[in-house]
């Protein structure tokens, strides 16, 4: 029995973990001391009546510990103490035969009740006690009888040992902690985990489920063997403490005591010396020492709150405090607020002046910059060639007869031809077929050699056109032959935005910057990129209801107005500009509005209005059938016949909105609704106008306009139609005044860009700058030049500056503050005549001049910075320029006035005497008169000599009389 | 008496780009003005509060020392302020400045 257990270790000791291994060492000593404990009980119980020597008693007992320990029945328990305290899990097992009566009593019987794979039975603890009294010796668990009773638990484990691991059919757990280690097992399950886990995924193959985050919930510590290494480190009492009892006979306590001297060698263990020694096994070093230190953060909880504040509404109404009338009036008839007065007054009146004065404020730094720029600088005061363009096949030789930037593409200028002919040779080749096209150009400045794209006129030249300036896709052109011709490009807008060829020069960075990278996609330019697309017109005016003579002047109305039928101005709320004015040398001036008329509205609508622009049909409701709204005939005032017009000037302005934002504020208390109602209607191009009753007079805006013509008269007229008394038709008014100061066809008649009233006529051999309303002179006229004007055009940016182009090929800049009598700056820029001059402002830093001459050679100049640039001041100067001119002119029609007053009223007293004076008197009336009048001279003469005594009286008169 | 104070006053108001007069009592409560009512009272209020800032400067520097002209130059105005016991002369002169 005892061979037993010892065998049942040997297998499991391989099984069994490391840890294990330790502990089993150590038992080695363990079961001798313990033995020797337990047995020294027993000894003592056994010796206990015996009185021993301390010393004697300590050797015998270990002899007879020794002895004792061999006794058969103390066997079991020390087996089973053993197994208890040292080995824990593996000695509770006591391997046990159950025969197949006791299985079936316990129903453990095996393969049935109990197989391989679930091996625990729990059997209850009475149940044994039971069978055990019952069958005695013959019960399979007698010969662990005593554990079974000493089990502290109620029921027993049974475990199957089907492999006879153990050496028998069952195993028996006689701890209660290995019968829970082993029931609820702990490392175990972790393993077994894993088996189930894998059938837990193939169910989750087949039946997905959706992951539930599980917050982890505390649980239950367990033993992982941690508390094996605790207990190995910590240190237990192991070897019970010696107990001895000493026993003394009662009789010799308190008995007589007699003392007496003796030698101490006398007896041999009379002396007993204690010499002090060095015990060897008390000298161990401390080589290795095992610590353990956990950190533990600490957790502290704390708490604050805030105070609520309950949120209310509240609210302050203040007045301003203000005297009474009453008060107000005691104070202001007060002494104090007088003598306050008088005293504070002075101060004033001081300060005010001062500021009269000067603006002591002002900063001479800042204007002093501008000024310093303009001296030293001669060498930047030309016009510096920029570009210039000639389109050998198409421009050459031929007159440019129209220069139009492009109002919102930088670089983009367009330049229109015409036939270089005398109006004879024009005459004598009208009957042949011209086989030259009349075109429009359409430069970009990345390639001066290839135009952009070609818009085609009809064989007939074209002398004017315009960019649309709120669509520049559309062009409108008026022809030799009297037409108007509108053309669309919006198909070739990328083409004038993507200039960007790569051969680029130099110069056109900057443009490249704006429209060329980033819009270019390599690849897509296909072969007809190099060539030049032509746009035909996409339509032209009826020609019935047309011009029957050139076409002078075309210009759009500005966005903000527009004409009506009566030729009143109104508002165009749409902000689109769509109507055209035209000056014809035949001698009328029309209206033109490129919207649908009403009856065309119907069918020009359909499937147009989503896409007006798209399409080069955009004007096609206009094509052939286009009339003007107006026209007027400019007829003579004096005798018969029409004046030629070729320039026409609205004083109305593109982009300059304060008429029609003045009338907005003022109309939009009351009549918001008709906005609405009008911006709904707008936004298209083709769109048909609001009826003439919706929109309102243009307030503020005047109808009349000033007109040049091609014998150079200046005329001021009124678009205005009146009623003619006779008829009650509506007839154009005749003109306000016709002046004649140009000896020939007036080519320029432009407003200046800061003045609305200020306007330069371009005529002849010389020009004149005239004001609005004062019509008797201009304000200035120059003298004649030695050569023909033939173009002019104020500067964008100096109100005192202007350009204006010769016959001989020169560029006049003239500054009307530097000197009036003659230009400024002359520059030769062509050989031959110039046809016509724009500048062009395209930056704070750059300004072009194009300038156009007759044999096609188009010019871009670099303005310099000095004829740019806005000197200090200069607008002022300007004004007070042309007021001064202003008021010599007013003088001077006064003096007129006075003069002509002055000679009417001597003419007329003149008369007036004449009427008075009587008839005639007779020769003898005469005679006698002059006789006395003789007389009185002699007398007078000689009381003259006698005074100065150069003669002397003689006594006598002449005896002879 | 107050026909010369409406003298004063016209003196000063048909002086050059003068914008307006207003006279105010010491508590900056406006007696008379030529400029419209809500302006009055803002000129009055915060001229006021800006006046007696200055004077507290002047005062807490020099105790013997008072502010007699404070002359306000902004873009638009000059304000000109004149503190005496018991009234306050505000004039607002607008600024002519050459372009």
């Amino acid at each position: 029995m005892a061979d037993k257990p010892v065998d049942a270790k040997g297998p499991e000791k391989d099984s069994d973990n490391k840890e294990d291994i330790k502990p089993k060492s150590k038992e080695s000593t363990r079961p001798e001391s313990k033995a020797s404990s337990s047995s020294k009980t027993d000894e003592e119980k056994k010796t206990a009546p015996r009185v021993k020597s301390a010393k004697s008693k300590k050797d015998g007992k270990k002899t007879g510990g020794k002895g004792n320990t061999k006794s058969k029945p103390a066997e079991p328990k020390e087996e089973s103490t053993e197994k208890d305290g040292g080995k824990g899990g593996q000695d509770s097992m006591i391997p046990l035969f159950i025969s197949s009566k006791s299985q079936e009593i316990f129903q453990c019987v095996a393969d049935e009740h109990v197989t391989e794979d679930n091996p625990h039975k729990l059997i209850p603890k009475d149940a044994i006690i039971q069978d055990m009294r019952e069958r005695a010796a013959v019960s399979d668990f007698h010969p662990v009888k005593q554990l079974i009773l000493d089990y502290p638990a109620d029921e027993i484990l049974l475990i199957y040992d089907a492999d006879f691991k153990y050496g028998q059919n069952f195993v028996l757990v006689s701890s209660d902690e290995e019968k829970q280690r082993i029931l609820n097992p702990v490392v175990e399950q972790a393993e077994d985990g894993s088996p189930t886990g894998e059938e837990g995924e193939a169910v989750e193959e087949i039946d997905p489920v959706v992951y539930q985050y599980v917050p982890p919930e505390p649980k239950e510590w367990v033993s992982l063997g941690s508390e094996k290494e605790i207990e190995e480190s910590s240190w237990k009492e192991t070897e019970q403490k010696i107990r001895i009892t000493i026993r003394r006979a009662r009789r010799e306590f308190g008995g007589a005591l007699s003392f007496s001297d003796r030698n101490a060698d006398d007896a041999k263990d009379g002396y007993i010396e204690c010499v002090p020694f060095e015990d060897k096994s008390f000298s161990l070093k401390i080589m290795e020492l095992d610590k353990d230190v956990q950190a533990v953060s600490t957790y502290t909880d704390q708490g604050s709150q805030t105070v609520w504040k309950h949120p209310c509404n509240k609210y302050t109404q203040y007045a301003p405090r203000e005297l009474t009338e009453e008060e107000q009036k005691n104070l202001l008839s007060s002494e104090t607020l007088y003598n306050f007065l008088d005293r504070v007054t002075p101060r004033f009146e001081l300060a005010l002046q001062q500021n009269d004065i000067m603006d002591v404020f002002r900063d001479d730094w800042k204007e002093l910059g501008n000024e310093d720029d303009t001296f030293g600088s001669k060498s930047d005061n030309h016009l510096k060639e920029y570009q210039s363009f000639t389109d050998l096949q198409f421009s050459r030789d031929k007159v440019l007869t129209c220069i139009a930037w492009h109002p919102s593409i930088k670089g983009i200028i367009a330049v229109s031809c015409a036939e270089k002919m005398t109006y004879d040779e024009r005459v004598d080749n009208s009957s042949r077929i011209i086989m030259t096209q009349s075109l429009i150009l359409i430069w970009s400045f990345s390639d001066p050699i290839h135009p952009q794209v070609r818009a085609l006129t009809k064989p007939e030249d074209s002398f004017c056109f315009k960019f649309n300036p709120t669509d520049p896709n559309i062009i409108a052109g008026g022809c030799i032959n009297g037409q108007i011709v509108l053309w669309d490009i919006s198909k070739y807008v990328d083409r004038l935005k993507n200039t960007q060829r790569g051969k680029q020069s130099k110069k056109n960075a900057m443009l490249n910057v704006r429209y060329g990278r980033g819009r270019e996609k390599p690849g897509f330019e296909d072969d007809s990129s190099d060539k030049t697309p032509v746009v035909r017109y996409c339509a032209s005016a009826a020609i019935e209801s047309g011009h029957r003579n050139a076409v002078a002047d075309i210009q759009w109305l500005p966005d903000h107005m527009e004409v009506n039928r009566f030729g009143l101005m109104v508002e165009n709320r749409n902000l689109q500009s769509c109507q055209l004015l035209t000056a014809s040398v035949d001698g009328t001036i029309g209206i033109w509005d490129t919207r649908p008329s009403k009856s065309q509205s119907q069918t020009a609508d359909d499937g147009k209005e989503d896409n007006p622009l798209g399409v080069a049909t955009t004007f096609k409701h206009l094509d052939l059938t286009w009339k003007p709204i107006i026209k007027i005939h400019m007829s003579r005032l004096e005798g018969s016949g029409d004046y030629g017009p070729v320039r026409v000037s609205f004083q109305e302005r593109q982009g300059d909105r304060h008429l029609l934002e003045k009338m907005q504020k003022e109309g939009s208390a009351g009549k918001s609704s008709i906005d609405r109602k009008d911006s709904n209607m707008g936004g298209g191009f083709g769109i048909r106008s609001g009826s003439a009753k919706e929109k309102r007079q243009l307030e503020g805006a005047t109808t009349k306009f000033f007109v040049g013509t091609e014998d150079g008269e200046l005329i001021y007229a009124d678009l205005k139609l009146e009623k003619d008394p006779d008829s009650g038709k509506l007839v154009p008014p005749r003109a306000d005044f016709v002046k004649s100061f140009h000896d020939r066809a007036i080519n320029t008649l432009q407003r200046s860009p800061f003045f609305k009233d200020i306007v330069l006529v371009v005529g002849g051999w010389n020009f004149s700058v005239w004001k609005e309303g004062r019509e008797s002179n201009p304000l200035l006229i120059s003298a004649a030049a030695s050569k023909q004007f033939t173009c002019g055009f104020w500067s964008p940016t100096r109100p005192a500056v202007f350009y204006l182009g010769t016959a001989e090929g020169n560029i006049e800049v003239w500054d009307l503050l530097d000197r009036t009598h003659e230009a400024s700056l002359s520059q030769n820029i062509s050989a031959s005549e110039i046809t016509n001059v724009y500048p062009w402002h395209l930056s704070h830093k750059q300004q072009l001049l194009a300038v156009s001459d007759n044999v096609g050679t188009l010019h871009i100049l670099e303005v310099p910075w000095t004829l740019r640039n806005l000197t200090h001041g200069e607008l002022t100067s300007v004004t007070s320029y042309f007021d001064r001119e202003d008021k010599r002119l007013e003088y001077q029609e006064q003096r007129e006035s006075v003069h002509q007053e002055n000679k009417r009223r001597l003419d007329a007293e003149e008369a007036a005497k004449k009427i008075a004076q009587p008839p005639e008197p007779s020769t003898e009336e005469v005679d006698n008169k002059m006789r006395t009048l003789w007389l009185e001279y002699l007398e007078d003469e000689k009381k003259f000599l006698l005074d100065l005594g150069l003669v002397e009286e003689k006594e006598e008169p002449l005896p002879d009389v | 008496m107050s026909s010369e104070v409406e003298d004063a006053l016209k003196r000063i108001q048909h002086m050059k780009d003068v914008h307006g007069t207003i006279i105010i009592n010491a508590e900056g409560t406006p007696v008379k003005t030529t400029l419209d009512d809500s302006t009055t009272l803002q000129y009055a209020a915060l001229i006021h509060q800006l006046t007696a800032t200055a004077k507290g400067t002047i005062r807490e520097m020099d105790p013997q020392n008072d502010l007699t002209f404070l002359r306000i130059r902004s873009k638009k105005h000059e304000i000109m302020v004149s503190p005496e016991k018991g009234f306050m002369l505000i004039v607002v002169q607008n600024i002519t400045e050459e372009k």
